[in-house]
């Protein structure tokens, strides 16, 4: 691979664009504005946003104007607008989950990530569409109608996170942030085309994250390209003394040594999530066979590897994510916050305003939570669940053994159409290669590589054990060079 | 504490019976002797230092988002003397 077949300059936009704004060459109010008439040319037709900040992200960027002139230095997303999950508290702005149960509601406080948003210089341009709770895999769940993919209007962008997902690929934002409790930021990225990162559980603080399913919930970097998701999981990650989960030292940092290569780095392609597995789009296996293939050529010593128990994850999964949803979910009882419906007592009041703040998914979720931690068939469902985790993490464990990352299709199909999955266990199993990452709290990401069929993009999965996240974004990045290469011509 | 629609109990009985069939694909494994896993890594309690903070303008802004306020406090229906 010769050196003109390098990723383009243009794919790192974030980065490039903190570079011209910190150092004076363009200034943050006019890079602004290039997203925002983005945004007002096409949101109407995307929906990627609940809500758009355009006054707000404007004062914002005089701001960091302002202070550059005066010789400050501002940071390392320096005038870089970033779209935020409509799950994720920002003071004073609505923060939905894209539910009627928190329609209106101003948090007062700011997500631990926001926060950090702010202190790199970051500038909020909105709050973006997710399935309700992130409860959902297309983003049609949202109370507020859904989020269209930039890649082909007629179809779903992906979920939870789909609103983040469209928003960079439709180039409202050069990045954004997501939450991924199943895969809810790595099948968005991959269903529209842009680069998305589930981190070590407890690498990202989550104070400030509205909860889903606390012992699976991670929020992580959408953007363009490895060198941007990287450059914003480094201003993400940390530890946070708020957060009872986050890990308190060893946290990585990703964006030196990225271009390393993957000489000699053992890849494992798990053989029971690879194209032959019912239900595998032909073209997503072709296309991860050929991300194998081209890591195997950069270097990387490349192997099939089983995981025995994986696909038992998706069963697993949707017993442990409902049980603890319901019981997280409980505390919208129209009391302190959110919606309130009238009754004649209290739990009258408590019942009718769930009734109407939940839509069918949540309703479905919480039903089924409930009936897995119920006296009687607790031991059935929630607690094998919780032991089928224990097998998934030990054969994890196994195969970090004799490999350091290993290898799978994001999703087992591209971008669906509208109302193509109504039935919510077809739409479950666009899950099962994301959520056995959830289970064990490893990181994960997905790289775009190549399209399928009717030329959508096509992601592949890049998984690491614990506190993996350098090499897993140093294979990431040889992946990005390896797809530009082919879509070059090259190779 | 739910109530559903017409439409939602005519199709949530077949929907989570799909799901419950589908999980049940966890009874080929062999759990005998497995300890169940809660979280990827071990917790441990947490406690934040012993400073004292500003609160009392967190307290406005929190009951602010509330339906009904009354003398600094979340007001509800009657809890008491009612059917639950």
């Amino acid at each position: 691979m010769s050196q003109q077949n390098e990723p383009t300059d243009e794919l790192n936009e974030a980065t490039l664009l903190a570079q011209r704004v910190s150092t004076g060459a363009s200034t943050a109010a006019a890079e602004l504005e290039n997203y925002l008439a983005t945004i007002e040319q096409s949101e109407g037709e995307i929906h990627a946003f609940n809500t758009v900040l355009a006054d707000e992200a404007r004062t914002r960027a005089a701001d960091i104007d302002q202070r550059i002139a005066a010789g400050e230095s501002v940071g390392p997303l320096a005038g870089v607008p970033v779209a935020v999950k409509d799950n994720l508290c920002t003071t004073g702005v609505d923060t939905t989950c894209s539910s009627k149960m928190l329609e209106g509601w101003k948090p007062p406080y700011d997500a631990a990530v926001v926060e950090s948003l702010t202190a790199a210089g970051a500038i909020l341009v909105g709050k973006t569409n997710l399935d309700e709770f992130a409860m959902g895999s297309s983003t049609e769940n949202s109370a507020f109608g859904p989020t269209r993919n930039p890649a082909d209007v007629t179809r779903v962008p992906g979920g939870s996170s789909g609103g983040s997902a469209a928003a960079v690929a439709a180039n409202f934002a050069p990045l954004s942030l997501g939450s991924d409790t199943g895969g809810s930021i790595r099948q968005p990225a991959s269903l529209c085309g842009v680069v998305g990162v589930k981190p070590t559980y407890g690498a990202v603080s989550r104070y400030g994250l509205i909860a889903f399913a606390s012992s699976l919930d991670q929020i992580g970097p959408f953007a363009h390209s490895v060198t941007d998701a990287a450059l914003l999981y480094d201003v993400i990650a940390g530890h946070d003394q708020r957060d009872s989960t986050s890990i308190p030292t060893g946290i990585p940092t990703v964006s030196d040594g990225l271009d390393a290569g993957v000489e000699g780095l053992r890849v494992g392609v798990v053989k029971e999530l690879s194209g032959t597995t019912e239900g595998f789009e032909p073209e997503v296996a072709r296309q991860t066979q050929a991300a194998a293939d081209a890591l195997a050529e950069a270097g990387a010593k490349v192997d099939e590897v089983s995981i025995p128990t994986v696909m038992a994850g998706l069963s697993a999964y949707y017993i442990l994510a409902p049980a603890e949803a319901s019981s997280n979910l409980a505390r919208y009882d129209g009391v302190r916050y959110g919606l309130r419906q009238p009754g004649a007592n209290t739990a009258a009041m408590m019942r009718a305003s769930r009734t109407a703040g939940f839509g069918s998914e949540v309703k479905r979720r919480i039903m089924l939570g409930t009936y897995a931690l119920s006296a009687g068939y607790y031991d059935a469902f929630y607690g094998r669940a919780q032991k089928v985790r224990t097998l998934i993490i030990e054969d994890f464990e196994r195969a970090y053994q004799d490999f350091d990352v290993l290898l799978t299709p994001t999703s087992p199909c591209v971008a669906f159409p509208f109302d193509a999955k109504t039935d919510p266990l077809t739409m479950y199993l666009n899950d099962v290669c994301t959520i056995p990452s959830n289970l064990a709290g490893h990181p994960a990401m997905s790289v775009p590589f190549g399209t399928g069929a009717d030329g959508l993009p096509v992601g592949v999965q890049v998984m690491a054990p614990m506190l993996g996240e350098q090499t897993m974004f140093r294979v990431g990045a040889a992946l990005e060079n390896a797809a530009q290469t082919i879509t070059n011509g090259g190779a | 504490m739910l109530e559903l629609t017409a439409d939602e109990l005519s199709m949530f009985p077949s929907q989570l019976n799909a799901i419950l069939d589908r999980v049940a694909e966890m009874n080929q494994l062999d759990i005998d002797g497995v300890e169940p896993t809660a979280h990827p890594y071990e917790l441990s309690n947490v406690f934040r230092s012993d400073q004292v903070k500003q609160s009392a303008d967190l307290q406005q802004r929190s009951l602010a988002a509330a339906p009904e306020v009354e003398d600094n406090q979340f007001r509800v229906p009657p809890a008491l003397g009612e059917e639950l």
